[in-house]
């Protein structure tokens, strides 16, 4: 097919500018100082805080308005022109991949951008077909997905690649991606990288990518610029040619090898680093073999058990006086958890993983087969978990789910740690010993949905913990953290495995994983039709 | 509920029509229905309707998972309006507060049907109906402002997700010990708090959509449409049929002597 | 380049109000969707003992009138929110059929009155009380008097004593709910980019 792409590579210069939102006291970034050339690919690096996303979305246009008392110092500038006045010039992908579609068919939301930039019908149609091609979803053949496929049954990577097609209809000269794979499993994160690398070498569009996954991104960026923390300020950089607001710009090897320990003290996955973690006492170092572990049987006792397991999010239908049992997402699953040993239940997704631990935790009914709680951990609330009441559940078994704001049931943090034990009718030592321990100390009083992404994953582990749980069960626990919390997070957890807790997680993270030590449980992958399904239930 | 949403594979005869002709057809049928209370029009109209769900795609069976709760709740609505209606004729009933005489019983038994009569046709509606269609024949056709109906239908398709978070953050919760089980009053708290939970998350996912949609340009004053709502024949026999429908209710409850116009 | 013209009035609505508010209309439905298989086990037995008693629960169905006016701050927030939840209960399916629309934009004109009254200036306690009242009102008056409503062929007092629960509950259940969610919301700091951003700091009064 011949291009028609016939839009110019964008530039960007600001100058000495900064952005506060309505609302806060501080500007999210100040001062800033940056020329991008036409066609440039660059990725944007930055401690939390450092306003990556505000600089995003204020290229994209989309910043607040004069309604809100946000205020804008200094010039940002596109081509010379300010962002909001030529919607469509710049197109923005976000994280969440569910937000980044807009429309229910695959077509029409390719389409929505264009339509809202007024291009005509037939041209419309035009541009749709190639820019699904450019992401491949829909080869030439046309046996990709079709026009009214609905955008519901497409996975975290699609969904993405089907954003970008959106944004390539609209044919902008700007490219900007915010964190795009941080909510994708490695298969899809790889699928929307090549897309993109293909979307640039066939439009030349300029490229602003903000990531903390720099691996990613290295190859395919021609330059990477590291944003200063918070109020920027002219003096604050250590006497470096970077310009101000800007703690260091250059090509990504020089940047990457020059500015590492900075990076990594910032939480950034530079290159070949994982961030050092503290080691399982010996003998449980070495991975097991066998679903038992070896070196101290002893003190690795039984204390859930899932027996040829089928499970399912879904509930028994009723029709008339017989239940109709859901179709399993996943069956025949038989798994151990012992104490002090960790079980990291791996595998594609729509496996149904993470139905399978919170199953295995007492929150979701198995669908055939059964979860059985040793004598030891039920402590005489019966042998399945799911029977138990909550208050007895949380002292059994605790469950950290992907998303922490899923589970804050209070208005304040330290009400949310001490929420457990006070039903329970604990005192507070574990709750200071615990803020102390994933440093929550300063944020007592906070909102819980106020924090950041680390503090909050921190806080979700802590509350759980709280309640002194014999088995901690974590459901992706690593997803879309930086280097420093995933560290924190690993030495945490295996400091409570050598205490004796047992920890099962869900996760894609090898590295995680091998952390922990334990047995690993490789779930296989299910006939497709399932998977998307599974895909849109894990979300 | 993500099913109801999507109308996959469904080539059914109605699915064609252009959803503002059906609309107006479902909508005449039950603004007249809703003029009398008597068990011939609803009847009438009952039978019709029924005669008309193949052409919507609609199995026995499908419309039978769909229609029983309805089913019920227009018994519901009958029971009380036979117990509640002033009597007239022989009474049949009394015990305590509740009274059922000839008449209120016959004004039950209508009102039932009646409320069946109104609520099948929506059914109907929304069976053969796809909500992208919809509202493009509303921003199209019937001139509603672009961005609100846009706005609308692009967070009614983060409906199925919400359902699935509603499942997602009552199980969160239990893992933080808040039971859903107990008196109703530790359930309407529990309730409460899981409708919060939601609530947040509707308005993050809400405000990114947001952000979404913005970035692809939306929000202007005008916009092209890269499929166009339009009429066709078949939306004049779909507007006919509302009106012959209607027509005929009035016409057998007349003809029966049973219409009871509801302001007597 | 298409140019896209910058509000000027804060009057005008956003893309971020309207998806928000549409989205809250329809949490709002999921969320009946849920309690209705609970709310089953109060209003059958309400219904059939004595049936005005139904609109002590009625209230929680115009929850969203009141929620998405205190959280959007916009005139029509209140009419919009409604009709869309009522909507949105059509595509789900309703008892009510395509009348659900009109009791939608009937109950949410009830509510908007009152913000209106109040110059869309005032989003306090009163004010939320008042407007869930008087979305209450609206339902009780739609429920008994317009040809489609449910209870039209009650008696009088029946009726009176309908529409009397019915306000109440609306200023209760739409009105105290709301407005203590909108704080709550606040709170969390996911309105930040609404006039409600500063809701829980308000005075509860003035």
């Amino acid at each position: 097919m011949g291009s028609t792409y016939d839009a110019r590579p964008a530039a960007i210069l600001a100058e000495g500018w900064g952005w506060r939102h309505a609302g806060r006291p501080q500007p999210a970034i100040q001062g800033l100082d940056l020329r991008i050339e036409p066609g440039e690919r660059v990725l944007l690096l930055g401690p939390s805080g450092a306003g990556k996303s505000t600089l995003l979305h204020a290229l994209a246009g989309v910043l607040g308005d004069e309604e809100d008392d946000s205020d804008e110092t200094g010039s940002l500038l596109i081509d010379g022109v300010a962002p909001r006045a030529q919607r469509g010039r710049a197109g923005l992908m976000q994280q969440d991949p569910e937000t980044q579609v807009v429309l229910s068919r695959v077509g029409d939301d390719v389409a929505f951008g264009a339509e809202n930039l007024c291009v005509p019908r037939e041209e419309i149609w035009a541009r749709v077909h190639e820019a699904l091609d450019d992401v491949g979803l829909r080869t030439a053949a046309g046996a990709g997905l079709a026009l009214d496929h609905p955008t519901a049954a497409l996975s975290g990577g699609q969904k993405q690649r089907l954003a970008l097609a959106g944004i390539l209809a609209m044919r902008p000269g700007l490219i900007l991606l915010d964190e795009p794979t941080a909510n994708l499993d490695p298969e899809g994160v790889l699928e929307v990288r090549d897309a993109v690398r293909r979307c640039l070498d066939r439009t030349g569009a300029t490229l602003v990518v903000v990531e903390h996954r720099v691996s990613v991104w290295k190859d395919l960026v021609d330059r990477v610029v590291v944003l200063q923390p918070g109020s920027g300020g002219t003096s604050a950089s250590p006497g470096k040619s970077a310009a101000p607001g800007v703690l260091a710009d250059g090509s990504p090897g020089k940047v990457l090898s020059e500015q590492r320990s900075m990076l990594m003290a910032a939480g950034v996955w530079v290159p070949g680093y994982v961030p050092p973690t503290r080691a399982r006492r010996t003998g449980h170092s070495e991975r097991g073999h066998s679903e038992r572990g070896n070196s101290e049987p002893g003190a690795a006792e039984l204390l859930l058990a899932a027996q040829d397991l089928a499970v399912s999010r879904e509930k028994p239908r009723r029709r008339g006086f017989k239940s109709i049992p859901p179709v399993p997402v996943q069956s025949g699953i038989t798994a151990q958890v012992r104490s002090g040993q960790a079980l990291t239940i791996m595998g594609p997704n729509g496996a149904g993983k993470s139905t399978f631990a919170l199953t295995l935790a007492g929150l979701l009914a198995p669908v055939r087969g059964q979860v059985s709680a040793a004598v030891e951990l039920s402590q005489g609330a019966g042998i399945d978990p799911f029977t138990w009441k909550a208050e007895q559940l949380i002292s059994r078994i605790g469950t950290v789910f992907q998303e922490p704001e899923h589970q804050f049931v209070t208005g304040k943090v330290l009400d949310e740690l001490m929420f457990g034990p006070k039903h329970l009718g604990h005192g507070q030592e574990r709750v200071d010993e615990l803020l102390e321990r994933l440093r929550l100390t300063h944020l007592v009083d906070a909102n819980p949905y106020t924090l950041s992404g680390g503090e909050k994953r921190r806080l979700s582990v802590a509350t759980v913990l709280a309640a002194h749980p014999k088995v901690l069960v974590l459901d992706e626990p690593t997803f879309g953290q930086d280097a420093n919390t995933w560290a924190e997070l690993a030495s945490f957890l295996s400091e409570l495995l050598d205490a004796g807790t047992a920890v099962v997680s869900v996760t894609h993270d090898q590295e995680f994983s091998s952390v922990l030590g334990g047995t690993e449980l490789q779930l296989g992958p299910v006939p497709q039709d399932r998977e998307s399904r599974q895909e849109a239930g894990a979300a | 509920m993500r099913e109801a949403l999507t109308m996959q594979g469904s080539h059914a005869v109605l699915t064609r029509a252009n959803p503002l002709a059906k609309f107006v057809a479902v909508f005449l049928v039950s603004m007249v229905l809703a003029l009398s209370i008597d068990w011939v029009s609803a009847s009438t109209a009952i039978v019709a309707e029924l005669a008309l769900f193949p052409l919507a795609g609609l199995t026995l069976r499908l419309l039978w998972h769909r229609a029983w709760p309805l089913i019920i709740a227009a018994a519901i609505g009958g029971w009380s309006t036979a117990i509640v209606a002033a009597d007239r004729g022989a009474v049949l009933l009394d015990v305590g507060i509740w009274s059922i005489s000839e008449g209120s019983l016959e004004l039950g038994l209508g009102f039932m049907l009646r409320g069946l009569a109104i609520a099948l046709p929506a059914i109907l509606l929304m069976t053969c109906t796809d909500p992208t269609d919809l509202a493009d024949a509303l921003a199209q056709k019937a001139r509603l402002p672009h961005r609100f109906v846009l706005g609308s239908l692009a967070a009614m398709r983060l409906v199925g997700l919400m359902a699935e978070e509603w499942q997602t953050i009552g199980m969160a919760r239990r893992a933080r010990g808040v039971g859903s089980h107990g008196n109703p009053l530790q359930r309407l708290k529990a309730t409460l708090g899981q409708s919060f939970g939601l609530l947040v998350q509707a308005v993050r996912r809400a405000s990114r959509l947001a952000v979404t949609m913005e970035a692809r340009g939306f929000g202007g004053g005008q916009r092209t449409w890269a499929r166009e709502s339009s009429y066709s024949l078949l939306d004049v026999w779909v507007v006919l049929g509302g009106l012959i429908i209607a027509s005929a209710t009035v016409l057998a409850a007349v003809g029966a002597g049973t219409w009871t116009f509801v302001w007597r | 380049m298409t140019t896209v013209n910058v509000k000027k009035t804060s009057y005008n609505w956003r893309v971020v109000d309207i998806v928000v508010a549409a989205l809250i209309a329809i949490a709002g439905g999921v969320i009946f969707w849920a309690w209705d298989q609970g709310a089953a086990i109060i209003s059958i037995p309400l219904d059939a003992t004595y049936p005005p008693l139904t609109g002590i629960i009625a209230g929680g169905w115009m929850i969203p009138a009141v929620l998405g006016a205190l959280i959007i701050r916009k005139p029509g927030a209140a009419l919009f929110c409604e009709t869309v939840a009522a909507a949105s209960e059509l595509i789900m399916g309703s008892q009510y059929g395509t009348t659900v629309l009109i009791s939608g934009v009937l109950q949410g004109l009830g509510a908007e009155l009152i913000f209106a009254a109040f110059r869309y200036k005032k989003f306090n306690l009163p004010t939320a009380l008042l407007a869930g009242a008087g979305a209450g009102l609206f339902c009780g008056l739609n429920d008994c008097f317009l040809p489609w409503g449910w209870n039209i062929a009650y008696e009088a007092l029946d009726k009176l004593t309908y529409i009397i629960f019915t306000t109440v509950s609306g200023a209760i259940i739409a009105g105290a709910l709301s407005w203590l969610a909108t704080r709550g919301l606040a709170t969390t700091g996911v309105l930040s980019s609404f006039a409600s951003r500063k809701a829980a700091s308000e005075p509860v009064f003035n």
